[in-house]
């Protein structure tokens, strides 16, 4: 019997309000939105150090009508494990607060303890639905310290691939977008059709994401025989789908309704927060990465930079539309001007030796063993290499001391500045646009927590 | 924050001789201002040196200049190496006139400090969380410098050199138990 009171007691339930907890249920200390937060901090929350047209009035409602409430981390709106604070007033939203790292894994300290050449499938890993220009950005830096540059067919392969590779995540944003809305059809087409494009990645790289394609020194392999039909496939039917999609949203009320002047951001405010990509080209500044930073090649190819107007949930849904037109002009272009020739640099120290050479020579069988043992070293030196990926400016910092890892590598990865827009985008609105605004972000969570 | 006695004593810091000024019209005009800056071209990009007391007030100029946009903020810990153990590096960006510009400062290895740019640039809020966050550096003047990717009761600072890969046990929350 005594026995039995026992064993109750280790149960130690905590039911709320009959004992002191142990533990605070949503003890997540400075993470909380607090009541005493400084007028710095507030000022910053509602954008009011940029100029801007966000009226907050503390006037209106009184502070016992507030709750705050958890959207997330597991929410199905929210792409991914992005949890939001928000602060409402009836229905209005007032303040929100971004809380992220639940999908943190430390891939900046991964990077320390890889070779430059297995860098590749780190940094692939971080925004999984644009992992080319990941590699991309990363290859490009390990390029820049090393002072090798790739052959033109190389980075014709890495210009059309990056251009699919954006289709593809475009084509997720707008599924998501359109699902979250209540266009639920939007989800099927929007991922059938980035399946085509998978399907040629797949054929190219073997993987239909996570690919460690692009590799310092050019591109793994060359592209498949028949690789030309598949992409004229791709160029053939997208845009006859893109049709259907206009079909579909450009004149549906309720499209319109749901995204027109919704979590509207100007260009003052994009600019100071350090929002890049479709956010910023919806507010109208006219900036992308490929115009003015070319890299890759990509200046012989002729296309042009959509632009919004307003900087609102349309405006951010009609530029990815517009992009995708935009990119498959460029795949057209260097499917038809793909030059001849090596498909990676003829460097013996960065470039593994051909399979065939293996079984043949001595000297190529250690180079082999040597590349992908030790790697390659890379002379002391550091660098920042940005590329124009679908969510913004992508930036890769690579700090060499002369070994074959890198010292320190860093991302600069849009998903998490551009994550900073919601607090300012969400102000004074209602909460029934909350879903809407977090899509037209387009955030990737594992470009966010790395 | 220190005194403005301790200013002066600070700032007296002898400036660079026959320091070589780059060609560019908005770099050299920013430059000319600072005597202390130090100026190099690392891979074909500009990389300025920047004292930490002069962090904030250079980083004003670079924007009233033109960088209107600073896309990150990173620290870079080197140990025994160097002489100051952490170098911060921000990254600018200037729209206007295509150009980007990487300032850095060092911080020593005991408390770690520099300004925050917020002040200047609100977008690198995230960015200089996350510094702090991985390295320990405080930035002076930031309104919300707390942990961002983790947990809040985590110890030390992961991507400092002495922090070991996969030594150390994964931390959860404290939780109940149910026998």
């Amino acid at each position: 019997m005594s026995d039995d009171t026992k064993s109750v007691e280790t149960m130690d339930v905590w039911v709320a309000g009959t004992e002191e907890p142990q533990f605070s249920p949503t003890d997540e200390g400075a993470q909380e939105i607090s009541d005493h937060e400084s007028d710095a901090r507030l000022d910053e929350q509602f954008g009011r150090v940029v100029e801007d047209d966000y009226v907050f009035d503390d006037s209106v409602g009184d502070e016992d009508e507030r709750m705050i409430l958890n959207m997330g981390p597991q929410h199905p709106s929210t792409h991914g494990v992005l949890r939001l604070q928000i602060e409402l007033e009836g229905e209005i939203i007032r303040r929100t607060k971004p809380i992220i790292g639940y999908l943190h894994t430390g891939m900046e300290k991964t990077a320390e303890q890889l070779t430059f050449s297995q860098g590749g499938t780190n940094v692939t890993r971080m925004d999984y639905l644009a992992p080319f220009h990941n590699e991309l950005a990363h290859a490009l830096a390990v390029e820049r310290l090393l002072e090798i540059e790739v052959p033109p067919r190389a980075a014709a392969i890495r210009v059309l691939l990056t251009e699919l590779n954006r289709c593809s995540s475009h084509l997720v944003a707008l599924a998501t977008n359109g699902m979250d809305i209540g266009a639920v059809s939007m989800m099927i087409y929007g991922f059938r059709e980035r399946e085509q494009i998978l399907a040629f990645f797949e054929k190219t790289t073997g993987l239909r994401m996570n690919h460690n394609f692009i590799r310092p020194g050019g591109v793994a392999a060359d592209l498949p025989p028949g690789w030309k039909d598949d992409v004229a496939e791709i160029l053939d039917e997208l845009p006859k789908r893109l049709d259907q999609y206009d079909d579909l949203l450009q004149d549906n009320p309720i499209w319109g309704s749901r995204t027109r002047g919704v979590g509207v951001i100007s260009a003052e405010e994009a600019i100071a927060y350090g929002i890049t990509g479709p956010p910023l080209r919806a507010a109208g500044v006219d900036w992308d990465l490929r115009k003015a930073f070319p890299y890759s090649g990509i200046e012989q190819y002729e296309f042009e930079v959509p632009l919004g107007e307003h900087g609102d949930v349309y405006d951010r849904y009609r530029i990815r539309v517009d992009e995708i037109i935009q990119s498959l002009r460029i795949a057209e272009q260097v499917m038809d001007s793909m030059p001849k020739g090596d498909y990676r640099v003829d460097d013996r120290k960065v470039t593994p030796p051909p399979r065939a050479r293996i079984d043949e020579s001595m000297e190529a069988l250690i180079h082999h063993f040597k590349l992908f043992t030790e790697g390659f070293k890379v002379p002391p030196g550091e660098t920042y290499v940005a590329v124009e990926s679908p969510r913004g400016e992508l930036g890769c910092y690579l700090v060499s001391d002369g070994k074959a890892r890198p010292y320190r590598m860093h991302t600069r990865a849009p998903s998490f500045a551009n994550l900073q827009a919601l607090p300012i985008a969400m102000a004074d609105s209602l909460m029934a646009d909350t879903v809407a605004t977090i899509a037209s972000m387009d955030p990737v969570m594992g470009d966010v927590d790395r | 924050m220190s005194e403005p006695g301790d200013a002066g004593v600070e700032r007296a810091v002898e400036p660079i001789v026959d320091r070589v000024l780059p060609d560019n019209d908005v770099l050299h005009d920013l430059l000319e201002q600072f005597d202390d800056v130090g100026w190099e071209v690392s891979r074909g990009q500009d990389l300025v040196h920047v004292p930490n007391h002069g962090w904030l007030d250079f980083a004003r100029a670079a924007h009233d200049a033109g960088f209107e946009m600073c896309v990150d903020v990173t620290v870079v810990d080197w140990m025994r190496s160097r002489p100051e153990r952490f170098e911060i590096v921000a990254n600018l960006l200037s729209m206007q006139h295509k150009l980007r510009l990487r300032m850095t400062t060092t911080a020593p290895r005991e408390q770690p400090t520099v300004a925050s740019l917020v002040p200047i640039w609100p977008g690198v809020n995230f960015a200089e969380r996350e510094a702090y966050d991985m390295f320990g550096v405080t930035f002076e003047g930031h309104p919300d410098l707390t942990r961002i990717l983790m947990p809040d009761e985590w110890e030390g600072h992961p991507l400092r050199k002495d922090f070991g890969v996969g030594s150390v046990p994964v931390q959860f929350k404290e939780s109940h138990q149910v026998n």
